[in-house]
């Protein structure tokens, strides 16, 4: 009986205890969510920029295009 | 590879809040949330008076993901940095972290109580499926995926907010500052940032170095 209640109180005893917390290298900020699709993996709208799904250098490149807007000397080239 | 950006030109600037009402009708904001909002100083004082439009800055080394306990940050192989609501726990962290106050909360109930973080995504969506309704519900339009830009900076009517590539913008905005002659020392408001120039100097022209002295 003696020995039951010390191994009763020895497994209550390691409930308390605390997870040591070791800290990995290989953990980084930034690497939990893992499920967006990249802008270049989308179809075209039907009117508007166009570009190949999956291109990305196709679709940076009309970025790149579009943000002439932004520069008065160059947008009437568009 | 692309590295998106915003860049807002003080010296253009007319605080017109055309670049808030435009995020707030793209991605439907909900009320008592602003995730872009323009900050003048100097109010009133002629000559003075300079205004900027601030949002999240896409940070390359994000401090809200740094100090996210729930990790529901990320960034997108463009550079833009998101999170993941479903993840995001309300903290309050991120505002804390942020130097442009960019993390909104929502007031979700009474005492105090906040709903989950929003902010601007660079009219990048989040992480649902693109063009989704759960993507615009959550997260707002995700016009990068329709290979346009951000609505604030394509809506600005003086072309005072760049957004984009940062290598275009940034030679969109260093031709316009050669233009305009404001440049270096010169400009208004270096003195504030990096120190008043020694005397004697004018305006961007280097001090001599002493005699003798190393250069």
């Amino acid at each position: 009986m003696r020995r039951l209640l010390l191994a009763a109180a020895v497994l209550s005893f390691t409930g308390c205890m605390e997870v040591e917390q070791v800290s990995s290298p290989d953990r980084q900020a930034g690497q939990t969510v893992r499920r967006d699709t990249a802008a270049w993996n989308n179809e075209p709208l039907a009117i508007g920029p166009k570009w190949k799904k999956g291109d990305r250098t196709g679709w940076e490149e009309q970025i790149k295009q579009r943000q002439l807007a932004q520069h008065e000397d160059r947008r009437i080239y568009q | 590879m692309a590295r998106m950006k915003f860049l807002c030109d003080a010296e253009r600037c007319i605080e017109c809040n055309g670049c808030v009402t435009a995020c707030k009708n793209e991605n439907e904001v909900p009320w008592g949330v602003n995730r872009r909002r323009v900050v003048t100083i100097n109010d009133g004082v002629i000559g003075a008076e300079k205004s900027i439009s601030v949002a999240c800055m896409h940070c390359s080394d994000a401090p809200c993901m740094a100090v996210c306990p729930v990790d529901c940050f990320y960034k997108t192989a463009d550079g833009v940095v998101l999170h993941d609501k479903d993840l995001c726990i309300g903290c309050g962290y991120c505002f804390y972290a942020c130097p442009f106050g960019a993390p909104q909360f929502p007031q979700a109930g009474a005492f105090g109580l906040r709903g989950k973080m929003d902010k601007c995504t660079f009219c990048a969506g989040g992480p649902e499926d693109d063009k989704s309704n759960a993507e615009f519900k959550k997260y707002g339009r995700n016009r990068l995926a329709e290979g346009k830009l951000p609505a604030c900076a394509e809506m600005c009517s003086t072309k005072a907010l760049l957004g984009g590539d940062g290598d275009v913008i940034a030679d969109i905005y260093r031709e316009r500052v050669a233009r305009r002659g404001s440049k270096g020392a010169e400009a208004w408001g270096w003195g504030s940032a990096y120190g008043q120039p020694p005397k004697g100097a004018q305006g961007g022209v280097a001090p001599a170095a002493p005699a003798g002295g190393k250069s």
